[in-house]
């Protein structure tokens, strides 16, 4: 694997792969000393061109962790401003020669098109409302940490599915894992032929109560002026996720930001049933996966070949 | 046929505009002749005398006297072709094209005329405008070309151009092609004052309040990539307001590069109520579905209308068979790297079509038996009636427009470069099988392939 575009690339054992691997980097999150060499002296590139916390903020620690040496481009400051194009700063970014670039983008294909332009292995953080994929597996990952296996399990993804690119990289992730996945949202923000994908599509929640997990994506504001939902209020009494219409045997997952109130409810988010916190935990240690996978995972020999006392036990050689 | 013509109409040098040049004295020898629309399907010498086909004669047997011989057995000789959607980017867009690079792509394409569109930069919305282009035409086209202005100024679809001193200058018709004419009352304005000013409108249907800034087709390839869709019936409400208001004022229009199944429904049923109405299709839309567009590959693959869903191609298709579109257009629409080397979304719409516009649907199309040859023959020359010109023919009498083509012949699309001063062809690195190896345009020889020439010499 040279970069990590999409989820439909992957296979399920690939999947399983990262995931094998970032369990053995929680292993390394609980000792005292939270570092390991495996990517000491190489660069990583985070060049983020839309605002993200959670994304970017994990995707550094995990290079940090890994230490590597990295740097942070925010497209706010940064050349892109005085009008630089994306071909033009990745040649500039591309002479200080990094192993990685981590690409967040406003646009689908960014990633891919970065891959053309780069020896670096390239990282999608997010293009456009295409994919994201390092946030599917850290959802799978929370699920299999917590259930064991997806297999069989029933998922309802509920809310914009039209402008969600955790949506369409989250669909995929858990079919290949074996779930059964409904998606669900006003038809108006339903992309139109999303069954293609191998999902369910309803237009209300009458049903959830099948669903072993609940999934709910951010509702934003912006969508109300343009005619997708005719007031958030209404949205929420039809979508919202709360504690009467989850049953104590669901389980809740949010990608994050929250809007409290809209797509769910405060309630719901501090209920014990809701597994946000965790998939934040998981973020970190699934991109330090991610980004072992693809710069050190070919190399069988390369934790050892450090010679370090504080590397990862190493489980599940990877291909 | 009567050897002193009664050629009704005047020849494409007469009413278009093209560099002078030396009139072809030419014999192309037992060239297999195929113009259906004449009813010449045989082998024979192609005889080109002061720039007119003075006869089709037995194969061997033509004079050959005064002229350049070309041994043409094994390759076949057919009207030239003629499209009436280019974008020649001039003025304002030199960068990508210009009258001279465009109408080389043009011969390079095997055609002997295009029209050029008016969304340049500033729009051709004056009679200087015209007078301008048509000037450097006579000065460096090697195909004749035809102008088209705006419908409304500066295209901002509010007020109609000053269309009657536009005809005077010689604009061939109108077209606000690059957007669509919203206001449904501007639109019957236009096609009331056609009663008045003459020339064919051609429009770009889309309703832009349903393509929503989208950026492919509709469907569920863009659900799956999470691309701003432009749906069909952005296109199909569109030709069925125009269709109607063209029906109400007894007037005539062209829809421009049709991509959805129900636009050729409404225009086979609008033909079938006497509407006035001609359709073109393009060869992209022609050969390509939105499957494509999985590649995020927007150098090939992004064009407006785009490419649409296997059933629109084949509605497509079944137009060209019953007439219903009756020529191939290729929207010829050339972009520079920096234009298209980023995200799809952020990327130009339109690709170029000059060069490769026969060749690909020979491959596409005729080869694999979902046309004939001489259907395409047919709709590569649809072009020229709607804006009424003659259609090119090989009848003997005729003004000199043919195309010489080795239909056995492979090439790769891009690798010797092209003529086209841009290189964003959807049929770039495809190997197709059928090439343009001579052109002549207007009596005049416009364009040789040159291992082809060399090939002569020797």
């Amino acid at each position: 694997m040279n970069h990590l575009l999409s989820i439909e690339q992957l296979s399920r054992e690939e999947i399983e792969a990262i995931l094998d691997r970032a369990e053995s980097f929680a292993e390394v999150g609980r000792r005292d000393i939270k570092k390991v060499p495996t990517l000491r002296g190489r660069t990583v590139v985070s060049l983020f061109y839309e605002s993200s916390t959670r994304t970017s903020s994990s995707f550094d620690l995990a290079a940090k962790r890994l230490s590597a040496d990295l740097v942070s481009v925010k497209a706010a400051g940064s050349s892109v401003e005085k009008g630089e194009s994306l071909k033009d700063t990745v040649a500039t970014l591309s002479a200080y020669d990094p192993a990685a670039i981590v690409i967040r983008h406003p646009y689908a294909g960014a990633a891919l098109m970065v891959a053309g332009w780069t020896a670096a292995s390239v990282v999608n953080a997010g293009d456009g409302k295409h994919e994201h994929p390092s946030q599917a597996l850290l959802d799978v990952y929370t699920l299999r940490r917590r259930l064991g296996s997806l297999e069989g399990l029933r998922i309802w993804i509920v809310g914009d599915v039209l402008h969600s690119r955790v949506a369409r990289s989250n669909l995929i992730a858990f079919a290949k894992m074996g779930a059964k996945v409904t998606v669900c949202g006003p038809p108006t923000l339903i992309p139109r032929g999303i069954e293609a994908l191998g999902c369910e599509v309803s237009y209300t929640l009458d049903g959830v109560e099948e669903a072993d997990v609940v999934y709910a994506l951010r509702m934003q504001k912006e969508r109300m002026s343009e005619s997708f939902v005719p007031s958030l209020r209404e949205y929420a009494s039809s979508f919202q996720i709360d504690t009467r219409r989850l049953n104590p045997r669901q389980l809740l997952m949010h990608p994050g930001p929250v809007n409290r109130g809209v797509e769910l409810s405060g309630e719901a988010i501090d209920s014990p049933q809701s597994l946000i916190a965790e998939q934040v935990a998981a973020g970190l240690v699934v991109r330090m996966a991610i980004l072992y996978e693809l710069l050190a995972g070919g190399d069988a020999s390369s934790p050892s070949a450090e010679g370090e006392s504080s590397r990862p036990t190493p489980i599940g050689t990877s291909a | 046929m009567s050897a002193q013509g009664e050629m009704p109409t005047r020849s494409l040098r007469e009413q278009l505009d093209v560099r002078p040049g030396d009139d072809a004295h030419l014999v192309l020898r037992r060239a297999t002749v195929l113009d259906p629309a004449a009813g010449i399907d045989a082998i024979h010498d192609v005889v080109v005398r002061e720039g007119k086909i003075v006869s089709l004669a037995s194969p061997g047997e033509a004079d050959t006297e005064g002229a350049e011989v070309v041994e043409a057995e094994g390759l076949h000789a057919f009207p030239a072709f003629f499209d009436p959607h280019v974008h020649l980017r001039t003025p304002g867009h030199e960068h990508k094209e210009d009258v001279e690079t465009g109408t080389r792509a043009a011969a390079a394409g095997g055609y002997c005329g295009i029209l050029a569109m008016a969304n340049t930069e500033p729009p051709v919305s004056t009679a200087a405008d015209v007078s301008a282009l048509r000037e450097q035409a006579r000065a460096g086209a090697s195909v004749p070309v035809g102008f088209l202005a705006t419908v409304t100024k500066e295209m901002a679809g509010k007020e109609l151009t000053e269309m009657v001193e536009l005809r005077e200058a010689g604009a061939l018709g109108f077209s606000d092609d690059g957007l669509p004419i919203t206001d449904a009352g501007v639109m019957r304005r236009a096609l009331q004052y056609q009663h008045l000013c003459g020339g064919n409108i051609a429009l770009h249907e889309e309703d832009p309040r349903l393509s929503m800034g989208g950026a492919m087709h509709e469907g569920p390839v863009s659900a799956v990539l999470g691309i701003g869709g432009i749906p069909s019936v952005s296109e199909s409400t569109m030709v069925a307001r125009d269709a109607a208001i063209a029906a109400h004022e007894s007037a005539r229009i062209h829809v421009q590069h049709l991509s959805a199944a129900e636009s050729v429904e409404i225009v086979r049923a609008a033909k079938a109520a006497g509407v006035q109405i001609s359709a073109e299709a393009s060869p992209h839309h022609l050969c390509l579905t939105d499957e494509e567009v999985r590649s995020l590959d927007p150098h090939r693959f992004k064009m407006n209308p785009p490419i649409r869903e296997t059933r629109d191609r084949q509605a497509l298709i079944e137009g060209l068979r019953d007439g219903s579109v009756e020529c191939i257009a290729t929207d010829h629409a050339p972009h520079q790297p920096e234009e298209k080397d980023v995200p799809f979304e952020q990327a130009a719409f339109g690709v170029t079509g000059l060069e490769t516009a026969f060749a690909a649907l020979h491959t596409e199309l005729v080869l694999p038996g979902v046309i004939d040859l001489g259907l395409l023959v047919e709709r590569m020359g649809g072009g020229a009636e709607p804006f009424d010109l003659p259609r090119p023919t090989l009848a003997p009498g005729a003004e000199a427009n043919v195309v010489l083509c080795d239909l056995e012949a492979e090439w790769t699309v891009g690798e010797d470069g092209y003529e086209s001063r841009s290189a964003n062809s959807w049929c770039a690195g495809r190997t197709l099988t059928g090439r343009v190896l001579m052109t002549v345009a207007a009596g005049q020889v416009a364009y040789r392939l040159r291992s082809f020439s060399l090939g002569v010499a020797a």
